[in-house]
């Protein structure tokens, strides 16, 4: 039983030796290959899936960088509009003011000189209206000799007491 | 804190547990089926019926295949003589009528081993139970890895179908937990001959289990021959550093002078080291697989020794469990097998780090 038996193992030689030779070409072989095959097929699957997220998250934050850019730029416009707008106001207002002013003050000259034409206009109208009251009311008053010598006193009157 | 002391004895306990469990189930099983063989092996000579006798006619090799008993198909003989040149003819002409055991033209056989009449020694090259059932595995083998690989055609670049699918994890695990961790780098080139020698262990242990069929991987030659074939690749593959490390152990540890004294002594255990690998791989399965084979025989032999038919439903039920544990050792020992080659490639082809 424990004595091996020449015939055996030169059969157990040639067999196993065809056996392994056909075995390791027409079956392990494609096997093998097949399963590598498969594998680095999964492997790539995987890895292009990862490599599919990663591109995904780039291009996600890429919009948001530039969302987050228009936001800014929007944000930097519309406070510059705001200045500009308010820089327009001012101006506007201080060149409203300026206008004003010199128009105050023209029509203020305009109203001192009409006021002082008037005045004089006035003044010299009284006095002709004066004079002419003057003349009638003389010449009714000093129709008489008394008249006129009363007035005369009276004049004289005035005159001592000043 | 009270649970932490029984946590951690579990966690030494599963430390390395496939080791562990592999090797405590070898040296179990080889326990187990050690002693019934040994007590059965004494001088049993009972007058009808001798259990030794059956037995070992059972795991032995034979010219002729007995079926069951009355069927017997006659295989072919061919011996090989300088004074007689190549014969061939039916192991039958070895038997009279009455089942006796007669000469045959000038060949005489006696407890299966063929000699010339004058008792020289003969070739004998004859298709035994053992090739025929050789040829029947490598058959099974070829048929099944052909429709295996023909699944991988038809379904190329999809998921296993079938038959593929029941063996691709295998061939998976061959290729991932056995040869790739072993070997390393190198492992593509060894792994066809893994991967055969694997299937041809199994296949071999499980088709040696069928009733009548041959004890093939539990014969010694078969088992010597896997082992000198994974012999003679380790050496041809043995690189630098497998060599160096055979006949230079120290290295440059100690001067050349001193290191004499002591290779005196190392040379002859590493160069008997260099064969007791393969020793082991052939004593291990055959073994294994032939102890496995006594103590189902043996234990199914206790019914007709005790005549009894109560021993007769317990041997019937104890052989069953032992006939399920033997389906495990066939596919463990084919594990093992592969597992200790791989090893010895993984060494022979090791580069140097340390």
């Amino acid at each position: 039983m424990v004595t091996p038996e020449i015939g055996l193992i030169i059969w157990q030689t040639i067999v196993f030796l065809i056996v392994f030779g056909i075995l390791a070409a027409f079956v392990w072989k494609p096997i093998v290959s097949a399963l590598k095959t498969r594998e680095s097929f999964i492997e790539d699957s995987l890895q292009a899936a990862e490599n599919a997220k990663a591109e995904m998250e780039q291009v996600k934050a890429d919009n948001e960088y530039l969302l987050q850019e228009a936001r800014i730029e929007r944000d930097k416009m519309l406070k510059e509009a705001v200045g500009v707008a308010n820089q327009i106001k001012e101006d506007a207002k201080k060149e409203t003011s300026v206008i004003t002013d010199k128009m105050i003050a023209d029509a203020k000259v305009s109203i001192e000189s009409e006021k002082k034409a008037a005045l004089a206009e006035v003044k010299s109208l009284v006095a002709s209206l004066s004079l002419e009251i003057a003349e009638k009311v003389l010449r009714e008053k000093l129709a008489s000799d008394k008249a006129q010598t009363e007035l005369i006193d009276k004049f004289l009157k005035e005159v001592k007491v000043n | 804190m009270r649970r932490q002391p029984i946590v951690m004895k579990n966690n030494r306990g599963i430390q390395n547990p496939k080791f562990l469990n592999i090797r405590s189930l070898i040296i179990a099983v080889v326990l187990l089926l050690s002693t019934p063989a040994l007590a059965l092996s004494g001088d049993e000579s009972g007058e009808k019926f001798n259990p030794s006798d059956m037995i070992s006619h059972h795991i032995s090799d034979a010219h002729s295949w007995e079926i069951f008993h009355g069927l017997t198909i006659h295989l072919p003989v061919i011996v090989y003589s300088g004074e007689k040149g190549l014969d061939v003819f039916s192991s039958s002409n070895f038997y009279d009528e009455h089942h006796n055991v007669v000469p045959f033209n000038g060949y005489v056989m006696e407890h299966e081993h063929i000699s010339l009449e004058n008792g020289e020694h003969v070739l004998d090259i004859s298709i035994t139970k053992n090739v025929l059932f050789l040829f029947i595995n490598s058959g099974i083998l070829l048929l099944i890895f052909f429709a295996v690989v023909r699944g991988y055609k038809r379904n190329e670049g999809q998921a296993p179908r079938g038959i593929q699918s029941f063996f691709e994890p295998i061939i998976i695990y061959v290729r991932d937990e056995i040869v790739k961790p072993n070997i390393g780098p190198k492992y593509e080139k060894y792994l066809p001959f893994l991967l055969t020698l694997f299937f041809f262990i199994w296949f071999g242990n499980l088709l040696g289990l069928l009733p009548a069929a041959a004890n093939l991987t539990g014969n010694i030659a078969v088992t010597l021959t896997l082992a000198v074939i994974v012999l003679i690749i380790t050496l041809a593959s043995g690189g630098k550093y497998y060599w160096s490390h055979i006949f230079d152990p120290l290295g440059s540890s100690m001067p050349w002078i001193a290191k004499i004294p002591l290779y005196i002594i190392l040379w002859p255990i590493e160069i008997i080291g260099i064969f007791t690998k393969p020793f082991s791989l052939m004593i291990r399965l055959f073994a294994n697989i032939t102890a496995g084979h006594i103590i189902i025989l043996s234990i199914i032999s206790l019914t007709f020794i005790a005549q009894s038919i109560a021993v007769g439903i317990g041997a019937t039920l104890f052989a069953t469990v032992m006939n399920m544990l033997e389906l495990f050792v066939a596919l463990l020992q084919a594990y093992v097998f592969t597992l200790l080659s791989a090893m010895y490639f993984g060494q022979a082809v090791e580069e140097h780090h340390h």
